[in-house]
């Protein structure tokens, strides 16, 4: 089912990163990581990707930058974005989904969750 | 070549009556014996770079695998013999605390264990060295062996080898 | 499903550790009056970052720091509150704090309980009380912005929810009640209409609840009440959910999920059993699948010094190799073996090329030790009541990781002194006419194969008489008539020091002979200027790294001898006339239109050279610490990158050499000092050309 399926994690904690990472990995997924918007969306432009799970606040071009610019691009119009974010207020959540998000994860997360809500996504 | 016995494999006995080995060389008439824990290996005399300004004795340092080694020539130092370097000229590397250097001797015989009632006190006289650099003599019955202190030797100012600390 | 999140921790703290650093440097910078929005931003990014991270690792302590702080960040940047030095003070201690903090789970050390205590108070006091009253601050914005509305849980941190579905066929209802049934326990029942309604008593929140549903059904579709309370609340509004899907996200994401969802639902309810299934005991092992592909996604990765350094000593002994092939190839019919001489001339290049970016893996900048020095400089001014501006140049500088650990704690005493014993207080900088605010400058450059690091200050510059007078008391041997240079040059002294005050800071001036010995063991010399009433300089000249040089081979007689080619300006042969001699003093010659001091090599190295005629030899003209020389020597050899080995680690300190290396031939070639040259040089006069 995960079979050839690829996330592309953009963080620019590397340790989250890594974390999100191993965990997507071990439930069979292909990740791709990008360090901040702007990496993520080079990353996204050159290969197939099957779902985007971006941290909100970055340097540079941040997660609801990158979630706009994703959704202009025709091959990513119908594709899950996640928006991580350590911020539960409403406001946060009505920008994302303004900017085209598909859900939001809370960080702190427990990992099992994570991969529950990428297999509700993408199997 | 030189065997060296392990010295770690001392059984029960008494160690002092197993004695200590020395490494035996010649240099002039004089037999003289070191501690052969101190000796790393004996080298043949290869070409050496000169260092300028440094006294005589101190031939210059070579490679060592490597490592660069300083070597003397105790002939040279304590005016005995002559300081003729061919195929059979003898160069005894040797560690001490750390620190390696080459020392060329005239040739190297044996190594000899001697044992503590074959120690006798320096003499006063009669041994190039100082006798500060002494620590006895070994009667081996036919031959005497001078047996130097070759830490304190090689450590001294009067081999200017190591940084003199400043007064 | 169990993860070691262990595995992360180290990478967590060295990313901390730099965003703390990070955070602390634009602290430092900031300018209170005018705050840079881009770096209020990224000072909350930092405790944001590290909040994340915290909190996903599970250090509560860090998170609750860095919580309070990043609200009080996150007000100041968006202008709710007003920036003040205060701020500035809490957001420094809390970086001790955090410090701290980190350092206790890193390696058990003891925690100040105390001190985060008191952090956490000041912050909150600061974040309520203090609000700068501005219209903004006035704002309902005032409170942390944590969770708004509590969820309502019952003690147990049970929901009770009253899920009413749309009209849907049994089979998704089925599975449905099947998939919720895994969350907490079910109740299910049937609304007059035939539609299904399940109470569900659950931990999840009913964003989760949505979320499962919106696969199988329109989420619109859905009713979800608080079951005790009898007002409905709206799926989406539950506050505290941990994630959650937009029910109609925006237009293009729309059609995203419908793609499961026009899977079997069978399928889609299958989907979540899955992790549960399996064991919950199972500890994931990162290690085999780090060295997987994902290696090649990673921009960086770490490894230990001890490796690196294995890897430089290895190519160092390639390259010596390299250098024997070439000497044997040399000889070669160049005709016959035009193959073989076109690789191996390849193979040189690749070597170097191969040492060069091995060598780089050690070069760190100089930022790694001047980073540290902003917050010092702060400190110690803060407590002696002195004003100081600190300025650092040059940070990008590299230098030898090796050198760069090793000039840390000698550069840390030279700015200390610098603040406590070099900038004088305010008040006597007024009436001197000068700045209130002394300025202390941390400058990093390359000069030739040199880096030169040079701490200075305009204070009150060195006192000639005070450190004559002490040197006497010292029983130094001293004159009146000493040059300044040599002055200053006491104060290198064991146990000097001229400060009219003992401070804690400096103590008592025990360390600048420490300094002095500490770069010397470094292979650098230290030099000071000073100007009575207008500042001091330390200047500190290091070689950039110990290992490999780039060197002149030179010839005199039948000795070759290595000169660092860092040094060397270029070479040349004499016209006679152009060389001068002077009465006592030796030869000069005269190069473009200069006259430079002629250093004979054969004599200084007492070697019988070729000829002792300038003009039938060679000058190389050497450059260092700004004074110029002419070397001569018999010719030229060649150059090659040599591996510098150490002539002291068996053998003592010679004048005139500063290491030595193995040539092709398997020999050994010492390498000039040629700042010990040129220094003599300066000294030099026909009688005295020993060291």
């Amino acid at each position: 089912m995960t079979e050839g399926k690829t996330i592309l994690t953009v963080d620019d904690s590397g340790s989250l990163r890594q974390m999100v990472t191993f965990v997507l990995k071990d439930a069979g997924y292909d990740v791709v990581e990008a360090v901040d918007g702007q990496d993520g969306l080079e990353k996204a432009k050159t290969r197939h990707i099957d779902l985007v799970l971006t941290d909100q606040n970055m340097p540079g071009m941040d997660g609801l930058g990158l979630i706009r610019a994703l959704r202009t691009m025709k091959k990513y119009q119908s594709v899950p974005i996640l928006m991580l974010t350590t911020e539960t207020g409403d406001d946060i959540k009505a920008q994302g989904r303004a900017a085209g998000a598909t859900g939001w994860i809370v960080k702190p997360f427990d990992p099992a969750r994570l991969t529950e809500v990428v297999r509700k996504l993408i199997g | 070549m030189l065997t060296l016995t392990d010295k770690s494999r001392s059984n029960d006995m008494l160690d002092a009556e197993e004695g200590t080995e020395y490494l035996a060389f010649t240099l002039g008439r004089e037999e003289y014996g070191i501690d052969i824990l101190r000796v790393q290996e004996i080298r043949g005399y290869e070409p050496v770079t000169r260092i300028a300004n440094a006294p005589a004795f101190i031939k210059g340092v070579v490679n060592l695998r490597g490592t660069i080694v300083p070597v003397v020539d105790m002939r040279i130092k304590l005016s005995l013999g002559e300081a003729t370097y061919d195929q059979f000229t003898v160069v005894i590397i040797l560690n001490i605390a750390g620190r390696i250097v080459g020392m060329v001797v005239d040739s190297v015989s044996d190594v000899t264990t001697l044992k503590p009632h074959q120690l006798r006190p320096a003499p006063e006289v009669g041994s190039a060295f100082d006798n500060e650099y002494l620590i006895g003599l070994g009667d081996l019955g036919n031959r005497m062996l001078i047996l130097v202190d070759i830490d304190k030797l090689m450590s001294s100012a009067d081999m200017g080898l190591v940084e003199k600390l400043a007064a | 499903m169990t993860i070691d999140m262990s595995q992360f921790y180290q990478v967590f703290f060295d990313e901390a550790d730099e965003l703390l650093a990070e955070m602390e440097k634009l602290l430092l910078n900031i300018d209170l009056a005018a705050p840079d929005d881009e770096d209020l931003n990224a000072i909350f990014r930092a405790a944001h970052s590290i909040k994340g991270g915290a909190a996903t690792f599970g250090f509560t302590d860090i998170t609750e720091v860095t919580h309070v702080l990043e609200s009080l960040l996150d007000r100041i940047r968006k202008h709710e509150m007003t920036l003040t030095a205060e701020h500035v003070d809490a957001f420094l201690s809390s970086k001790d704090v955090l410090d701290m903090l980190m350092s206790g789970h890193r390696h058990g050390s003891a925690v100040d309980e105390a001190a985060v205590q008191t952090l956490r108070a000041r912050l909150h006091e600061l974040s309520e009380g203090k609000a700068a009253p501005t219209p903004a601050a006035a704002a309902p914005a005032a409170p942390a912005p944590v969770a708004g509305t509590p969820p309502a849980a019952d003690a147990a941190g049970n929901f009770h929810l009253r899920i009413e579905l749309p009209d849907v066929s049994a089979k998704d209802a089925d599975a449905l009640a099947g998939e919720l049934g895994l969350m907490g326990t079910l109740t299910r029942d049937v609304l007059p209409d035939g539609r299904a309604v399940f109470t569900l008593v659950t931990t999840e929140t009913a964003d989760t609840i949505v979320a499962i549903c919106a696969f199988v059904l329109d989420p619109d579709a859905l009713r979800i009440t608080d079951a005790c309370a009898a007002a409905p609340a709206a799926a989406a509004a539950a506050p505290a959910a941990d994630f959650g899907l937009y029910d109609t996200a925006a237009p293009a994401a729309a059609s995203a999920p419908q793609t499961p969802a026009a899977t079997p639902a069978a399928q889609a309810v299958a989907v979540p059993a899955a992790p549960a299934a399996q064991p919950a005991a199972e500890t994931k092992n990162f290690g085999r699948r780090a060295t997987d592909k994902e290696a090649g996604e990673s921009s960086s990765i770490r490894v230990s010094v001890e490796k690196v350094d294995q890897l430089i000593n290895l190519v160092g002994e390639l390259v010596i190799t390299q250098a024997m092939i070439d000497q044997r190839i040399a000889a070669l019919d160049p005709i016959h073996h035009e193959r073989l001489l076109n690789s191996a001339n390849q193979l040189s290049r690749n070597t170097r090329d191969l040492q060069e970016a091995v060598m780089s893996i050690r070069m760190m900048p100089m930022d790694y030790v001047f980073s540290r020095f902003p917050r010092m400089v702060r400190d110690l001014a803060g407590k002696l009541g002195k004003k100081v501006e600190f300025v650092t140049k040059g940070a990008a500088t590299e230098l030898d990781k090796g050198l760069i650990e090793r000039i840390v704690d000698p550069l840390t005493h030279l700015v200390r002194n610098s603040v406590d014993h070099g900038v004088e207080m305010p008040e006597k900088r007024r009436a001197a006419g000068k700045n209130e605010a002394g300025k202390l400058t941390l400058s990093a450059a390359h000069q030739g194969g040199n880096i030169v690091i040079e701490v200075s200050d305009d204070g009150g510059g060195l006192n000639r008489e005070r450190i004559l007078d002490k040197a006497k008391q010292n029983g130094l041997p001293v004159s009146d008539t000493m040059p300044d240079s040599e002055v200053w040059q006491l104060i290198f002294a064991p146990g000097f020091s001229t400060a009219e005050v003992v401070t804690d800071v400096s103590g008592r001036g025990v360390g600048m002979d420490v300094v002095k010995r500490n770069i010397a063991a470094m292979g650098g010399v230290v030099d000071i200027r000073s100007v009575p009433g207008s500042g001091t300089t330390i200047s500190i000249s290091l070689p950039l790294t110990l290992a490999i040089l780039d060197g002149m081979l030179i010839k005199v007689g039948d000795e070759i001898y290595i000169l660092p080619l860092g040094y060397v300006i270029e070479s040349l042969q004499p016209a006679p006339v152009d060389v001068k001699e002077i009465a006592g003093q030796g030869k000069v010659v005269k190069v473009r239109e200069e006259y430079l001091p002629l250093i004979p090599l054969y004599q200084i190295f007492a070697i019988e050279p070729k000829s002792e005629e300038p003009s039938e030899g060679i000058l190389v003209i050497l450059e260092s610490e700004g004074k110029k020389a002419a070397l001569l020597v018999d010719g030229l050899v060649g150059q090659q990158q040599v591996v510098v080995k150490n002539l002291e680690s068996n053998f003592r300190k010679v004048a005139g050499i500063s290491g030595a290396t193995i040539l092709g031939d398997g020999g050994v070639s010492l390498i000039l000092d040629v700042a010990a040259l040129l220094r003599s040089s300066r000294q030099l006069n026909a009688d005295s050309l020993c060291f």
